[in-house]
C-alpha cells in the first residue's frame, strides 16, 4: 500500500510540477499584462502543491531524499506527470486548452481527496481545492472567449483541441495502482473523476462553441508508468539543470 | 534610479512672480506639501513629464521581468522557484500599479507602450545587462532592487498623488525582494561549494557599476533636474541618492566576505561616507541609446509578445461584446 | 489593449469597513476585471471584497467647484459633538 501511495503522490506532485514549469516559460510573453500576473499566480498555486505532494511522498520513501531530491534528481522514466501537462505551450489557445483540461479533472480529484481517509492528503486537498477552483473558473472563461470570440480565435481552438485531446485518455482510464487506493479511501475514485471531468469539458465546450471530441483511444504511452512524449527531458534538462551540474551545492 | 534622464522640455526655471495666477497656485500647492491630484490644473510640462517619468518606471518594470523569466526555469529549488515566481507577479504587478497611476494623467497604455516598443522611451539601463548565472538573481535583488528603493522610498513623497501612493504600495511590497537576493546571495557565500562562492563574486564584479549607473548621471549633467525637484517629482539628486546606495551597501558586501569591482572604494572619514571611483559614463549613455548587450532582446521580446497576443486580446473584446448583446436581448 | 475598458477598482479591507479605491485595471469584461484586479490588488491578503465599476461610469466632482461644495461645512460647527460644552458634572456623554 506504501509504494501505491508514493506512486500515487508522485503522481500528482509530478503533474502540478510540470504543469507550473510550463506555465514559468510565459513570462514576459503573455497577450496582455494581466495576464503576466495571472498566469504566474496559477503557476505559483501548482509548484506549491507540488512541495506539498512531494514533501509527503519524500517522507514515505524514507531514503534520505528531499522534495527537491524528488523534483531535481529523477529522470524522464521515473517522472509520473500526466503527459497533457508536458505538451508544448504552443499560441495561448493550447496552453488555455492543456489549462482547462488539466482543472477540470485537477478540481474533481482535489474535491474527492478532502475526504480521503489519508488525513495528510485530505489537508494538502483542502488548501489546493481553493486554488483549483479559482485556476478553473479562469480557465473556463478563456475557453469561452477564445472558442466563442473570433473567427482567428474559434479557429486556433479548435487546432488546439485537435493537438491535445489525445493525452486525455489518461484522464479517464483507471490503473490498479489508484483502485486499489481507492478502494482503501485513500485516493479519488478515477470512473467517478473521469465522469465529472467530461461533464465539466461539455458544459464549457457547449458554451464555447465547441465541439466535444469522441473519447481518446488508448495508445501506447503512459505518463504514471513514466512513458512519455519526448517534451519532458527537455524540461527536466532545462529544470534541473543547476543541482544536476553542482551536486554538493546549497541554494 | 528606475527612471533615468527624464526630460522635463524646460529650459529655465521660473520664479513664482513670473507666473501666471494658476500656476502660481500650482506652485505654492506643491511648495506646501499638498498633493496635486488628477483633477486639479497642472502646467502642461509638468503633467508630461509626469506620463514620461512613470511610464519609464512601469516600463523598467515590465522589462524587470525578463532577466527573471530567463532564469525561473532554471531555479535550483522548489523553494527558490516559488520565491523567484512571487518576485516576479509583483514586478508585473507594479508596472501596472504604475500604469495605472500614469492613466491618471490622460496617457494612454498602449500608446506608452509602443513608443518604449519603438525606441522612443526608455527603461532603467541595468535590464540591458544579461543575467549569466543564478547568482545574478541574487545579485539582481539584492543591488539593483537595492537601488531601486533608494529611489522609490523618497518618491512616496513625490507630489503627484496617484504617483505617491503607488510609489507606498511599491515600497511596502518590494522590502522583500531585497532581502530576498541578499539572502540568496548569502547562502551561496557561507554555505555554498567554491564554485558558487565564485558565482557570487563573478555576478557582483558585473552588475556592481551597472547598479550605480542606476541613479542617473551625475548632477553636473543632470540638465532636467531643477525643475523636477521644484515639482517635487524628484526629491533627491542623483548624486546623493547613490552615494545613500554605496553606503548602505558596502557593509552589506563585506558581510558576505565579497568585494566590489573599485580599486578607489574606501571609507572617507572626513566626509563621512564612502569615497568611489569614476562611473565609465560613455557606457551608460551607449546602454541608454540601445547599445547596450541585451537591448535589441528585451525589446523585441516585449514587443513580440502584445502583437502575438493580438488575436488573444480581440477574441477577449468580441466576446465580451456577444454577451452584452445577449444581455441586452433578453 | 485600447478595446479593453478601464475599470477603477475598490477593496474591502475587513468585514465592517468601507470599500476603498485602489486603482484601475483593464479587462474586456466585468468578470475578467474582477480576476485582474484581484490578482493585482490582493495577492497579500488585503481584502475580503471586491468592486469594479467602468471608469467611465464615474461622476467626480471638479476640483474648481471645492469652494462652493465643501467650504460650507467648515463652519457649522454645530454639527460636532465638541461644540456643545457640557458642565463638567454631566460626565462622558
Amino acid at each position: 500500500m506504501n509504494d501505491d501511495l508514493i506512486q500515487y503522490l508522485l503522481r500528482l506532485g509530478d503533474t502540478a510540477l510540470i504543469q507550473g514549469q510550463r506555465l514559468c516559460e510565459w513570462c514576459g510573453n503573455a497577450p496582455a499584462l494581466e495576464e503576466e500576473l495571472a498566469l504566474m499566480n496559477v503557476g505559483l498555486d501548482l509548484v506549491g502543491q507540488a512541495r506539498n505532494w512531494l514533501e509527503y511522498a519524500a517522507e514515505l520513501l524514507n531514503d534520505g531524499r528531499t522534495a527537491d531530491d524528488l523534483a531535481f534528481g529523477r529522470d524522464e522514466r521515473s517522472f509520473r506527470n500526466l503527459l497533457l501537462v508536458e505538451q508544448p505551450n504552443g499560441d495561448y489557445a493550447v496552453t488555455m486548452t492543456k489549462q482547462f483540461l488539466y482543472d477540470a479533472w485537477h478540481f474533481d480529484v482535489l474535491q474527492q481527496l478532502c475526504n480521503s481517509s489519508d488525513e495528510r492528503i485530505a489537508g494538502i486537498a483542502a488548501k489546493a481545492l481553493k486554488e483549483v477552483t479559482y485556476h478553473l473558473r479562469r480557465s473556463g472563461e478563456w475557453i469561452q472567449r477564445l472558442g466563442d470570440g473570433t473567427e482567428e480565435s474559434h479557429a486556433r481552438m479548435l487546432a488546439a483541441i485537435e493537438q491535445v485531446w489525445r493525452f486525455t485518455v489518461e484522464l479517464g482510464a483507471a490503473d490498479e495502482t489508484e483502485q486499489r487506493l481507492a478502494a482503501a479511501g485513500i485516493a479519488a475514485d478515477h470512473d467517478k473523476a473521469a465522469n465529472a471531468w467530461l461533464a465539466e469539458v461539455t458544459q464549457i465546450f457547449t458554451l464555447a462553441t465547441l465541439p466535444v471530441p469522441s473519447p481518446a483511444n488508448y495508445f501506447y504511452l503512459s505518463g504514471r508508468k513514466g512513458l512519455h512524449t519526448e517534451h519532458l527531458g527537455f524540461i527536466l534538462a532545462e529544470m534541473q539543470y543547476l543541482p544536476r551540474t553542482y551536486p554538493n551545492a546549497t541554494w | 534610479m528606475y527612471a533615468q534622464l527624464v526630460e522635463t522640455g524646460v529650459k529655465r526655471l521660473k520664479s513664482l512672480d513670473e507666473m501666471e495666477p494658476q500656476e502660481r497656485a500650482f506652485q505654492e500647492r506643491i511648495d506646501a506639501e499638498i498633493k496635486i491630484e488628477a483633477k486639479n490644473w497642472m502646467p502642461d510640462a509638468y503633467r508630461q513629464t509626469l506620463i514620461r517619468q512613470i511610464s519609464q518606471h512601469a516600463h523598467s518594470e515590465i522589462v524587470g521581468m525578463l532577466p527573471e523569466g530567463n532564469w525561473v526555469t532554471r531555479a535550483p529549488s522548489l523553494k527558490r522557484k516559488l520565491q523567484l515566481m512571487a518576485k516576479i507577479q509583483d514586478e508585473a504587478g507594479h508596472g501596472l500599479y504604475l500604469y495605472s497611476a500614469m492613466e491618471t494623467l490622460g496617457a494612454d497604455r498602449d500608446e506608452e507602450i509602443a513608443k518604449m516598443h519603438n525606441g522612443k522611451a526608455k527603461y532603467s539601463s541595468i535590464f540591458n545587462y544579461p543575467t549569466l548565472s543564478w547568482a545574478d538573481m541574487g545579485a539582481v535583488g539584492w543591488l539593483v532592487d537595492g537601488a531601486a528603493i533608494v529611489n522609490q522610498v523618497v518618491l512616496q513623497r513625490t507630489s503627484y498623488g496617484p504617483y505617491s501612493r503607488a510609489m507606498v504600495r511599491i515600497c511596502k511590497e518590494e522590502s522583500f525582494h531585497q532581502r530576498q537576493g541578499y539572502q540568496m546571495l548569502l547562502t551561496m557565500m557561507q554555505e555554498g561549494t567554491q564554485a558558487q562562492k565564485d558565482m557570487v563574486q563573478d555576478s557582483i564584479n558585473r552588475l556592481w557599476w551597472p547598479s550605480l549607473m542606476m541613479f542617473g548621471p551625475s548632477d553636473e549633467h543632470s540638465p532636467n533636474s531643477a525643475q523636477s525637484m521644484a515639482w517635487k517629482i524628484k526629491r533627491q539628486s542623483n548624486d546623493e541618492l547613490r552615494q545613500r546606495f554605496v553606503d548602505q551597501t558596502v557593509p552589506q558586501l563585506e558581510l558576505l566576505g565579497c568585494t566590489a569591482p573599485d580599486p578607489d572604494l574606501k571609507w572617507n572619514e572626513e566626509r563621512g561616507h564612502y569615497d568611489f571611483g569614476e562611473i565609465q559614463w560613455d557606457e551608460f549613455y551607449e546602454v541608454l541609446k540601445g547599445n547596450g548587450p541585451c537591448n535589441q532582446e528585451r525589446v523585441s521580446k516585449r514587443r513580440n509578445a502584445i502583437e502575438s497576443g493580438a488575436w488573444v486580446r480581440e477574441a477577449a473584446v468580441a466576446y465580451a461584446r456577444k454577451q452584452q448583446l445577449k444581455r441586452d436581448v433578453a | 489593449m485600447s478595446d479593453w475598458t478601464l475599470f477603477e477598482v475598490f477593496v474591502r479591507s475587513k468585514h465592517g469597513l468601507n470599500h476603498k479605491h485602489v486603482g484601475s485595471v483593464h479587462a474586456a469584461d466585468a468578470s475578467m476585471a474582477l480576476e485582474n484586479a484581484r490578482e493585482l490588488y490582493t495577492r497579500r491578503n488585503e481584502g475580503v471584497s471586491l468592486w469594479v465599476v467602468p471608469s467611465a461610469a464615474i461622476t467626480a466632482s471638479a476640483p474648481d467647484e471645492k469652494e462652493p461644495l465643501f467650504d460650507p461645512s467648515n463652519d457649522k460647527i454645530y454639527r460636532h459633538a465638541s461644540f456643545y460644552e457640557l458642565p463638567a458634572e454631566v460626565g462622558h456623554m
